[in-house]
């Protein structure tokens, strides 16, 4: 598979108050030609920062290093039209607050076609009559109706297809979706998620996909990149994600979440809360929660290592604990609490 | 025989009037046993959350009652003091640990002030309640110093539930109290609470749309949609054999192994 996106080495600091704090360290990942990659992470762990860079999108003072290419542009480097051409035809979002992202004073209309009508390559008549279409084949009823409605009139589900019929309407050839269901329904969400997919096939389109559901990722990515503290830990088919997981991490994440089949004596909590990559100890960043985790794990920072053809694991016991990372704990003593103090609001806001 | 801890019949709420009238709840009725744990399941808009705020005494029912230990709660408190005393009864945790406090106050202020109005006494008493509580969820001495924004969301949670605790209810009414948490804190919040109704044998009444989180915590559930409960039993059963459509369209809508979405039943 050719890649369209390729990360490499990303490393991203913001600037808070008078320092500089590391969101990103040296993150690797592509994307392939129709490929749906999933990025999946807690609070902190850097997946939507990943995202903004790949967009183009940091805040005012971010120091970037690393590479990200897109085909073969260098897209740290674009600048202006270049920039602009990105964004409008190549790379397309679509976010998880839908709302936040609409103009509460524009009607729908007036939000689809916009980006149309201002490349000058369609007069209205023509971008309406498009934008109705893309209604359409988002499963909007009424399209005609809706196009004079504005965003509060329309519930979450409905404006998230909104949003999804303006993210393909420039058939980009990659989606960032950045959470675009964790704030609607389940039943919703199904919905949306077979219109993306839907989307993606007809339109032949790419997808980095954000989640913090594990068992989402799981089933439509084909490949998934698990982030903790700004680090990819593992790496590998999303459908071995939850039988074989390659990093404690990420088998601690599949154990703590309940399951919809059966109810556990007791879930395998996680001590501690994520942290991000700059309060990240030395050593391996996951150690200090890590069930697995020995003294050279404090002291020695692990690399991201190929294991045998499975996956990436950032992980120094990687190999011996392969296929026990699931095992059941004995005697669940429940892991002592957080009793550190959490990271300050200027930092979770920065990482969220 | 002893009345149930909670008992609900026919409660309905209805906002507006004429035209413009929007049923929220629908004819709801359920029964919580002491110490039990029952989940009010559904999609936004079905009337959980409203249900909740009117055995709360946060909302007047249009009609139906609400009965706490046989005792008649249907109509919210009057005075100060009833709401005290119905303080002492049932109590609520919210979903946004992040809203849901005090921004100024330190942790153990909060906590010495929920105390304080239920349970008067000497510092020296007040001070070991505190400490008893946060001893109870999980929050050190650094913690109880410190204002909610040094903490994080899970700590924050652990704080409103120490906060509704402090006024010893025998129900405690849980509105999507870990659907904002990272799952690795979820978890310990899951824990922590089997742990407290373990100890405490406090009924819960735990509202959520997650049907994973509603099987690791309640012994019953109720389905609600447009708010009315299509379904309601044992939440084993009601899981693994509804007999409701809906209820199978909620489980079967949860990604899981083998979840393709573009299977799932085209409704739109």
């Amino acid at each position: 598979m050719t890649a369209l996106l390729t990360v490499e080495d990303l490393t991203v600091d913001l600037k808070v108050g008078d320092e500089m704090r590391t969101v990103l360290k040296q993150v690797s990942f592509s994307v392939g030609e129709g490929q749906t990659v999933g990025l999946v992470g807690e609070s902190g762990s850097g997946k939507s920062m990943t995202v903004r860079a790949v967009s183009r999108l940091l805040p005012e003072g971010a120091a970037v290093t690393g590479s990200v290419r897109f085909g073969d542009r260098d897209v740290l480097d674009l600048r202006g039209d270049a920039l602009r051409r990105y964004r409008a035809s190549d790379v397309a979002m679509v976010f998880q607050d839908a709302r936040a992202h609409t103009n509460p004073v524009r009607r729908i209309g007036d939000f689809l076609t916009e980006a149309m009508i201002l490349n000058g390559k369609t007069g209205r008549r023509q971008a309406e009559a498009t934008a109705v279409e893309l209604l359409e084949a988002v499963g909007v009823h009424d399209a005609e109706r809706r196009m004079r409605q504005y965003p509060h009139e329309l519930s979450g589900g409905l404006l998230q297809r909104v949003m999804i019929a303006a993210s393909v309407a420039a058939r980009p050839r990659l989606i960032l979706a950045d959470e675009p269901t964790t704030a609607l329904d389940v039943t919703t969400q199904a919905e949306v998620m077979a219109i993306l997919k839907r989307m993606q096939q007809e339109y032949g389109m790419a997808m980095l996909f954000i989640t913090h559901d594990l068992e989402l990722a799981g089933s439509i990515c084909d490949e998934t990149v698990v982030l903790y503290a700004g680090e990819v830990v593992e790496q590998q088919r999303s459908a071995q994600l939850h039988r074989d997981p390659l990093h404690p991490y990420t088998a601690a994440l599949v154990q703590a979440r309940p399951d919809i089949h059966r109810r556990s004596e007791r879930l395998l909590s996680v001590p501690g809360h994520p942290t991000t990559a700059y309060e990240a100890p030395a050593g391996c960043a996951f150690a200090p929660r890590c069930r697995f985790a020995q003294d050279r794990c404090r002291a020695e920072k692990p690399a991201l290592e190929a294991l045998d053809a499975a996956g990436l694991s950032r992980c120094l016991r990687a190999d011996e604990l392969r296929g026990a990372l699931l095992a059941p704990v004995e005697a669940a003593a429940d892991p002592v609490p957080a009793t550190g103090l959490a990271a300050g609001p200027a930092d979770e806001e920065a990482t969220r | 025989m002893t009345a149930p801890l909670l008992q609900v019949q026919g409660l309905t709420k209805h906002y507006g009037t004429g035209r413009a009238r929007a049923v929220a709840v629908d004819g709801v009725s359920f029964e919580l046993e002491a110490g039990g744990s029952l989940g009010i399941v559904g999609e936004s808009g079905s009337g959980k959350t409203t249900t909740a705020r009117m055995v709360m005494g946060l909302e007047r029912p249009t009609s139906g009652t609400i009965l706490y230990r046989g005792e008649d709660r249907t109509a919210p408190p009057r005075s100060a003091r009833e709401w005290k005393r119905r303080g002492r009864e049932i109590q609520i945790v919210f979903q946004d640990p992040y809203t849901s406090l005090d921004r100024k106050q330190t942790v153990g202020d909060c906590l010495a002030e929920v105390v304080r109005l239920h349970f008067p006494g000497d510092r020296a008493q007040l001070r070991s309640r505190v400490e008893e509580l946060a001893d109870l969820v999980g929050l050190d001495e650094r913690q109880l110093r410190a204002l909610p924004r040094a903490l994080s969301g899970g700590q924050r949670q652990r704080v409103a539930i120490a906060r509704a605790l402090a006024a010893q209810p025998q129900l405690l009414i849980l509105d999507e109290a870990v659907s904002a948490l990272d799952v690795s804190i979820q978890a310990q919040i899951l824990n922590l609470l089997a742990d407290i109704r373990a100890e405490q044998g406090i009924g819960f009444l735990f509202i959520s749309h997650d049907l994973a989180v509603i099987r690791q915590i309640c012994d019953d559930t109720i389905v609600m949609r447009y708010g009315e409960v299509v379904e309601q039993g044992p939440t084993e059963r009601v899981l693994d054999s509804p007999e409701h459509p809906y209820t199978r369209l909620l489980r079967d809508s949860v990604p899981q192994d083998g979840w393709d979405p573009l299977a799932g039943p085209a409704r739109f």
